[in-house]
């Protein structure tokens, strides 16, 4: 399972920012050749970040391209990105899995024989999309997660953005329960005040809350908030170690069921955490004894 | 001869004199006795007031060879230093020595007065702009004497950099010659940087567009030892003096050195009550503060005093009560100049009271800790300011190797890659501020601590600060970038660099046209 | 061999970027390139040989290329060459990379 708290967008025709994207220490960077990009200048972009992914050591983040749709720039982005060896590509505006499926035949056509396989990410950013979020997140074994793009939801919906955020919580659920149920991580919409630390803050609190693994980011300054918030807790920890224990002590008293303060531990409860331990580990919050 | 940090040097230097090479930063000692200019009278009702600066020539009288100083707190705002040349020049007056504080773009005009021989030499702490150009390309026959501000306030007090005309740009003044810098409408602030003009020069002139009513108050620069007055329309450009708010940097490279840099601190164990502290106005120097501030209010911590070139950043943390006094030479924008005129614990002081290493105590030796920049960094530490990457001076110390020789945590905040250039070299061009008064080094890509402090490079190890070895850093960024080609600069030496204690640290060698 | 069609333009003055203009030239005339560098002394030598390289792995034998560089990488440089070949009709799309 990849960490995935933070999903930092470089856009794709800065030289500066995609030499630098490996220094703020965001879990992954979306190196962006669809919003961040004029469509006069796609053809420069696709150049630059292809170059990029094969010279600039983004050190411990995983390296994702967010393509242009199949339908304006995708087919070309597909055939010079894949061989360039991205970790995953982040692929806008999916609607069905047949969208999934097209995208996957094409990235297995441009891989090159023996290079590393090319996942996806499937950005829901429509009413059709999120309504289609399961069988999306089941059309390949390329798909990794899932990802909510909150504006341009909203705008079809013909809602008005909040802060609050109430007119999304539909489609936060939806891909969260998606996601879950297929077996792929969910990611959050970015919170698109750069400014607002506070409103970040909260944004990324109640997308924990809710389920997300991750959240997507559009300034480097963002990442250190998100990443406090999807850490696990002391209090979390202290809880999943109290979890795994009760769970040896079950086994090693033969019990077929074990309890913590009176409440049945069952498989669920140990999988949630198995994964705050796990990623406590990761993060290096608790010591491999520990574990 | 090589200096004591290996830099190649000649033992005289035409145009400046016998050298005496930098042995250390704390090894040259004072020999000498303080300055005493000439014992002044006036009678009862003697009025100071002069009509124009012409009049001033004839009645002091400025003669040929003479030294003329001003101060650079007017910055790129400065009226007087072209107007006292202008008038110089139509006086047929030669061979003038400029001892100006810091020379902006707007003293281009000085690089005519050079070249029809009314200037023949420069002082200064910094420099930038087509003067600095033109000296670089070897327009002047003596070198540029380049001084730190602590060293030029030890050069004036020490009769090493003798005055004889000091012209002071004053936004306000009274007509029997008390002056300050809060007032008027060219107020600057502090006027730090002339305290030591005043005291030793063997003439001052007040030169100001505002004049009050006596008694002036408050008072920077007493009436006992300024000379003249001469009223002018105008000083300078208000909107060139400061700027209106010192913002902190947006860009995201900046801010995570920044950042980094707070926790250096912090690990360094110093963020706490009587914590002082030092920074600079740019980039990820004044982002530093920002992220030092939040660590002092998460902690609760109440700072002693913060130093140096003051910002309306640092007036803010005054007034939430995170220092308890401000010790400013310079101002640097409205907030501040507002600020040091009616806060009192808002302290104006003298570039020696700031930074000078021959007297009983300098301020900087109480700083806990200060942030700097680097143009270049050697793998030794030795940090370049003067020279950019084309060779040409583009700066100077200013008070870089004083507050780096005070603090007890030196750190250098710098871009690992400025574009494509690499800001770590084996050798730096141009040493300005040497290697053993530099702690830490910290970039975007990792933090070098100097090998003379391996108590610090525990600390920050034990933090989970990205700690690495100068040398790996600098193998990181040639990997980025490729390994530069040194630059090949002509033997003629066009400023000699001196380190705050008169000796000399490096000179600065002529680049092709 | 590639053959520049018409002027054309691609990157940036940014900083860290390179701003590349193609030009074609007559046949026999060979390679012109005009370059401005922010660390000319540094890498002046080096970004010249990368341009020609580029110029080189495409075939092409005439071409005036201007570079106004801005402390470029390597490899920014190479895929600003390259997108203004792109665009100068002397490279086919499926052969950029």
């Amino acid at each position: 399972m990849e960490l995935r708290r933070t999903m930092l967008f470089i856009p794709g025709n800065n030289p500066g920012m995609l030499q630098n994207g490996g220094v703020f220490g965001a879990d992954s960077v979306i190196l962006d050749v669809e919003d961040a990009v004029a469509p006069g200048e796609k053809d420069a972009a696709r150049l630059l970040v292809s170059y990029a992914l094969r010279n600039v050591d983004y050190g411990c983040s995983e390296t994702v391209v967010r393509i242009n749709t199949l339908d304006t720039f995708g087919k070309e982005d597909i055939r010079a990105i894949v061989p360039c060896q991205p970790d995953l590509l982040l692929v806008p505006k999916v609607e069905t899995a047949a969208d999934i499926k097209e995208v996957v035949s094409l990235v297995a056509t441009a891989e090159k024989p023996g290079q590393k396989k090319v996942n996806l990410i499937a950005l829901l950013e429509t009413p059709r999309g999120i309504a289609e979020a399961f069988s999306i997140a089941q059309a390949d074994e390329r798909v990794v997660a899932l990802a909510l793009g909150a504006e341009d939801y909203t705008a079809a919906l013909g809602a008005n953005r909040t802060k609050q955020g109430t007119e999304i919580f539909t489609a936060r659920t939806m891909i969260i329960n998606a996601a879950a149920a297929a077996g792929v991580q969910s990611i959050d919409t970015p919170y698109t005040d750069a400014n607002d630390e506070q409103g970040l803050l909260e944004d990324s609190q109640t997308a924990k809350h809710l389920g997300f693994k991750g959240k997507l980011a559009i300034n480097p300054r963002q990442i250190d908030v998100i990443h406090e918030v999807f850490n696990p807790t002391m209090h979390e920890i202290e809880w999943a170690e109290r979890v795994i224990e009760a769970i040896r002590i079950a086994e090693s008293e033969g019990a077929g069921v074990a309890s913590l303060n009176g409440k049945m531990v069952d498989a669920p409860v140990v999988n949630r955490a198995e994964r705050i331990l796990y990623l406590a580990k990761l993060l290096g919050l608790v010591k491999e004894a520990e574990v | 001869m090589k200096n004591i940090i290996n830099r190649e040097i000649p033992e005289f230097v035409e145009g400046y004199g016998k050298v005496i090479p930098f042995a250390g930063a704390f090894t040259t000692l004072p020999d000498m006795q303080r300055q005493a200019p000439k014992v002044k009278t006036i009678k009862p009702h003697q009025s100071k007031l002069v009509a124009s600066l012409e009049r001033v020539f004839k009645d002091i009288p400025v003669q040929n060879g003479m030294t003329l100083s001003f101060h650079h707190h007017f910055r790129n705002g400065d009226g007087v230093v072209n107007m006292v040349l202008e008038t110089a020049a139509k006086l047929g007056i030669k061979d003038l020595k400029i001892a100006l504080s810091s020379i902006f773009p707007v003293h281009a005009p000085l690089v005519e007065h050079i070249k029809n021989g009314v200037v023949t030499a420069l002082d200064t702490n910094y420099m930038s702009g087509p003067v600095a150009q033109a000296v670089s390309l070897g327009i002047l026959a003596k070198p540029v004497v380049l001084r730190t501000h602590g060293g030029r306030a030890r050069a004036i007090e020490c009769g090493q950099l003798k005055i004889d005309v000091a012209f002071i740009a004053a936004p306000a003044a009274d007509e029997y010659g008390n002056i300050n810098g809060v007032q008027g409408t060219a107020a600057c602030g502090s006027l730090g940087y002339a305290f030591p003009d005043a005291q030793y020069a063997e003439h001052v002139v007040a030169i100001t567009d505002c004049i009050f009513e006596y008694p002036l108050a408050p008072v920077s620069i007493p009436q006992t030892r300024v000379d003249y007055v001469v009223k002018v329309d105008s000083v300078g450009d208000p909107k060139g003096i400061v700027s209106g708010t010192t913002r902190i940097t947006k860009d995201p490279v900046g801010l995570k050195i920044a950042d980094t840099a707070a926790r250096v601190i912090q690990a360094a164990g110093l963020i706490k009550d009587g914590f002082s502290f030092q920074t600079g106005a740019g980039g990820a120097s004044l982002a530093t503060a920002h992220f030092v501030r939040q660590m002092m209010e998460q902690q609760d911590v109440t700072g002693s005093f913060a130093l140096g070139g003051i910002t309306g950043y640092m007036v803010e943390m005054l007034e939430k009560g995170l220092f308890k006094k401000l010790m400013d030479v310079q101002g640097f924008d409205l907030e501040a100049v507002q600020s040091i005129g009616l806060n009192p614990n808002h302290l104006e002081i003298g570039a020696d009271y700031y930074a000078s290493p021959f007297n009983s105590g300098c301020t900087v030796n109480m700083l806990d800790t200060v942030i700097l920049g680097a143009t270049e960094i050697d793998t030794n530490f030795n940090v370049n300011v003067v020279t950019g990457s084309d060779g040409v001076i583009m700066g100077g110390s200013g008070g870089h190797a004083d507050a780096a020789a005070g603090a007890q945590v030196t750190i250098v905040v710098a871009n690992l890659l400025r574009g494509r250039l690499p800001i770590i070299v084996d050798q730096v061009l141009t040493v300005t501020t040497p290697g053993e008064t530099i702690d830490v080094l910290v970039t975007e890509r990792g933090v070098a601590v100097n090998p003379r402090r391996d108590d610090l490079k525990a600390q920050l190890k034990a933090a989970g600060l990205p700690v690495k070895e100068i040398s790996d850093l600098k193998a990181l960024a040639e990997q980025i970038s490729g390994a530069p080609e040194a630059l090949t600069t002509g033997n003629n030496i066009v400023a000699v660099v001196e380190y705050r204690d008169g000796t000399i640290i490096d000179v600065v060698r002529q680049v092709e046209a | 061999m590639g053959t520049i069609l018409t002027t054309a333009q691609a990157g940036t003055l940014e900083s860290s970027d390179i701003m590349i203009t193609v030009a074609p030239a007559a046949e026999g005339s060979g390679i012109v390139i005009e370059l401005e560098s922010i660390v000319m002394a540094q890498y002046g030598k080096a970004i010249r040989q990368t341009l020609a390289e580029v110029l080189m792995e495409q075939g092409i034998k005439n071409a005036y290329l201007k570079a106004v560089d801005r402390g470029a990488l390597d490899c920014t440089i190479r895929a600003r060459a390259l997108a203004a070949l792109g665009r100068a009709g002397a490279v086919s799309k499926g052969e950029m990379l």
